[in-house]
């Protein structure tokens, strides 16, 4: 256990190291390849050793470069602007001297006209001083306000040119910084391992925590989720740190690496998916690789910070193992080309470990020990098979539908396999008029089955025989309010064979099944309540009515959950 | 039987090619797509990803859409990171090349601009969700709709150059049109410049810039962040100590606080479409500007 406490304590001396590192390695990358080019130029003149300093300095300060282009961009744009907002008003200067100049000629012309009657000339003459001053006022003003926006107009071009000349001499200046010494990180500098648009991969870290107070004392059985909380207190229910970007233009990879605390205050790692998925294979195919979660049903793709509860539904649990069902393989799925959404998913993933719960676990089920098993040939792989399909029923509701099955050997003997099989459904609605995505209503259920052959095992007296069992979920979220969402599911497993009958000798060795939970049949309610104080970040307050039809006991548990995110923006899938 | 089967499909394949003769554009937004379609008129199919009523910034990746991108041979993005949270699954999930960064098929909208409210570097997420690119709300400047709408006809020139003259010929009547009506909607707020008011959240300020309106608040304290009591009790005075007359809002959000504020500043409540077809008779890009500036001036008049 102290060997993942080193790997972390590397990883965080590597990411304090990173900019120091990391940077100084690259300017030297480019140094030493400059003065190699300049050792080459040495027998050449001394002019094109000059254009090689040259070009060398502008390509080193690119991104300041850019910046200053940028800045005069926006400086012209200005000018530009206040160029034209003073020429549309010096034409309307001038539309107003050429409308008093006729206005004047008017008066004028009323005047030089013959004076018929004795009062017309008096008014007229009455008149004109009058104008004239009106007049005289207005060009005065007028050629004020031009005088003024000469000057200013001046001023700005003058700031301008100083500025353009600052800058000029900025880059001019700019190779010299380009020295080892610029790139050292100082105390001063903030540590900036990636930033958007220098790096190629967006990273981002997600924490999820919970507190949970419950009438059972062993809150770590009755949950059958590795990341749900499992103890009276305080649980870390998944720290995770997600790396995603273009790998070239045919790849897209995805790296999940999970840190987690255990009951024992132990600090785990776990690399929950590392996949690359291809951009453009023909005939719609997509191709994924490396390991991660199975396309199976619904929920189980999902990360748990993206659940709608604080923990995991019992089903997914018992069938699909306490931390879901992925591994390392490949997957192949085919988009159809038909009008409305249909894709088909054939993934083939090792079928071995601990994430492969009903299938070649170390810790095979129902009683059983688990027997050596290899894979021999390609039928003891994992394959899992789904289609699903989408269409909407409305302007504002979607539905999706999904069958899924995955077939493989499990451990509890030779040529003994396992199904499971299931059917998902997920209905959305949402209003045209929604605002941060709110109101809306969703409505999800799944049902799963289990076919196990469970082997024969001598010593603990179990023969060879098939077990069927089945669980299902269905939960509602309603949005109903921005930043708020109301939750109910209800879960449903049936009872497990090693509990029916026999309870008494089992609820001791209950402890032994672990993460899988009761084996008894059980039936739980859940209502919640999540308040998303922002896109990054929120609280979510659980109770579980847990009935355990098998021995007739409930339990109650009341879950506090909190969540946050740092760094990038994940997109979210439908 | 092989044979007619092979043949079968090959007669489906190329009925679907003649079926899809026009040019498919998936625009991320309806103000992008309708500028597709002035373009594109016939030749072209558009679809817009967001409904023109809601929030831009939150919109369900359905997979329908990915269908429709899978058969895209355009895709126009409108960028800066508005479509963040729901595009990239989609586009990865179309497997679709033709509409990948880099391709003719790909035009990121944004890129032709120059971006308003670029965030300081000392800025970060205690400031609200504040776009890392600058604000991404730059549509409602018609001279950024004209730009875009450029950008646009150069692209689906090269990808489908048979019509290149009559794309060309369309945006030259399309920018005519623009352009004379711009300096109508100039000339209808000119008496109002320097206008003061306070939009929801900071949606107009390409459009403010523009029109030489002054946003001096929002009703969100920060971006994203909605309307707290303590921010809604300081902004009312300071929008009566500036004499702020508008209230502008899309139609997507909540109008209770909107009213409120309204109504103890005295200043008018207008309802504006941010994207086409975002209220009815808004059937194009011009005509969402006519409507938002008659709002205006009616509201200003009235």
């Amino acid at each position: 256990m102290k060997l993942p406490s080193y790997i972390l304590f590397l990883c965080i001396l590597i990411a304090c190291m990173g900019e120091w590192l990391f940077t100084p390695i690259t300017v030297y990358g480019e140094a030493t390849s400059t003065t190699d080019k300049d050792s080459q130029l040495i027998s050449t003149t001394e002019e094109q050793e000059k254009d090689a300093a040259d070009s060398k300095e502008i390509r080193i300060r690119k991104d300041e470069f850019d910046e200053i282009v940028g800045q005069l961009q926006g400086m012209k744009e200005l000018l530009l602007t206040m160029k034209r907002d003073y020429e549309v008003r010096l034409n309307e200067m001038q539309e107003k001297i050429v409308a008093l100049e006729k206005e004047r000629t008017q008066t004028t012309d009323v005047v030089s006209q013959p004076a018929s009657t004795e009062e017309a000339p008096i008014a007229g003459t009455e008149d004109i001083p009058m104008k004239k001053e009106e007049y005289g006022a207005v060009v005065e003003k007028i050629q004020k306000m031009e005088s003024d926006y000469n000057i200013r107009l001046k001023e700005i071009q003058e700031t301008y040119d100083s500025r353009l000349e600052e800058m000029q001499q900025k880059v001019a200046v700019a190779p010299q910084p380009a020295s080892p010494e610029a790139g050292k990180w100082s105390p001063e500098q903030p540590i900036t391992l990636l930033s958007t648009g220098k790096s190629y991969m967006n990273i981002s870290f997600d924490g999820l925590f919970a507190a949970a107070g419950s009438t059972a004392e062993e809150l770590g059985s009755l949950s059958s989720g590795g990341h749900d909380p499992n103890q009276r207190g305080f649980t870390v229910q998944n720290l995770e740190t997600t790396f995603d970007g273009a790998v070239d233009p045919y790849f897209k990879g995805q790296a999940s690496i999970v840190f987690q605390i255990d009951q024992d205050g132990e600090s785990l790692i776990e690399v929950e998916e590392a996949f690359l998925t291809s951009m453009s294979l023909p005939l719609n195919l997509q191709a994924k690789a490396g390991t991660f979660f199975t396309e199976f049903g619904r929920l189980n793709p999902f990360h748990p910070h993206a659940w709608d509860f604080a923990d995991q539904p019992l089903v997914n649990g018992r069938f699909l193992g306490p931390d879901g069902l992925r591994g390392p393989g490949a997957r192949l799925s085919w988009l159809a080309p038909t009008s409305n959404y249909t894709e088909l998913f054939f993934t083939v993933q090792d079928s071995q470990g601990e994430t492969a719960y009903s299938f070649r676990n170390d810790d095979a089920l129902f009683g059983r020990e688990a027997v050596e098993t290899s894979v021999r040939s390609m039928e003891d792989m994992l394959y899992t098979q789904r289609v699903t399909t989408s269409f909407d029923v409305t302007d504002e509701t979607t539905v999706l539908l999904g069958a899924s099955s995955a077939f493989g050997p499990n451990s509890t003997g030779r040529d003994k396999d396992t199904i499971v099989y299931g059917l998902d459904m997920f209905w959305k609605w949402k209003s045209s008029y929604a605002s941060g995505g709110f109101p809306f209503v969703t409505w999800q259920t799944e049902v799963m089955g289990r076919r196990f052959e469970a082997g024969e095992d001598a010593d603990a007296g179990l023969s060879n025989e098939t077990l069927n069992n089945w669980g299902a979920y269905s939960q509602i979220a309603w949005g109903f309010k921005k930043r708020w969402v109301a939750g109910f599911r209800v879960d449903y497993v049936d009872g497990l064979k090693e509990f029916e009958g026999h309870e008494e000798e089992e609820e001791e060795e209950g402890h032994h099944h672990h993460g899988e939970g009761l084996g008894f049949e059980r039936l739980r309610f859940s209502p919640n309540l999540t308040f998303y104080s922002s896109e990054f970040s929120k609280i979510r307050l659980q109770y579980n009515f847990d009935d355990i039809l098998g021995n007739d006991t409930s339990e109650h548990t009341v879950v506090l959950q909190f969540e946050f995110l740092l760094g990038s923006h994940g997109a979210h899938k439908f | 039987m092989k044979i007619k089967l092979c043949l079968c499909t090959l007669a489906i394949i190329s009925w679907a090619s003649v079926a899809h003769a026009k040019v498919n554009i998936v625009a991320s937004t309806p103000e992008i797509g309708a500028l597709a379609q002035e373009i594109g008129k016939d030749k072209v199919e558009v679809l817009s990803i967001a409904k023109p009523t809601e929030d831009p910034h939150f919109v369900d990746a359905k997979p329908g859409f990915i269908v429709k991108l899978n058969k895209a041979d355009m895709l126009i993005e409108a960028g800066m990171q508005l479509e963040i949270g729901w595009l990239p699954n989609l586009v990865l999930s179309a497997r679709n090349p033709r509409i990948l960064v880099g391709k003719a098929g790909y035009l990121l909208a944004s890129n032709a601009i120059s971006p308003l409210e670029i965030p300081d570097p000392s800025m970060d997420r205690s400031m609200g969700d504040v776009h890392p690119m600058g604000n991404p709300h730059y549509m409602l400047d018609p001279l950024n709709g004209k730009i875009v709408a450029t950008r646009i006809c150069e692209q689906l020139c090269q990808i489908d150059a048979a019509n290149g003259n009559y794309y060309k010929e369309n945006l030259v009547d399309f920018t005519k049109r623009l352009e004379t009506k711009l300096s109508e909607w100039q000339k209808m707020l000119e008496p109002f410049r320097g206008l003061k008011v306070v939009s929801y959240h900071k949606t107009f300020s390409y459009f403010a810039k523009r029109f030489n309106l002054n946003v001096v608040g929002t009703l969100e304290p920060k971006p994203g962040i909605p309307p707290s009591p303590t921010h809604i009790n300081n902004l009312i005075p300071m929008m009566n100590n500036e004499g702020v007359k508008l209230v502008i809002i899309e139609p997507f959000r909540e109008r209770k606080t909107p009213e409120f504020v309204a109504s103890h500043t005295g200043a008018k409540l207008v309802i504006l479409p941010i994207m086409v077809w975002g209220i009815k008779g808004v059937d194009d890009y011009i005509a969402l500007f006519d409507y938002n500036i008659h709002q205006i001036v009616s509201a200003l008049r009235g």
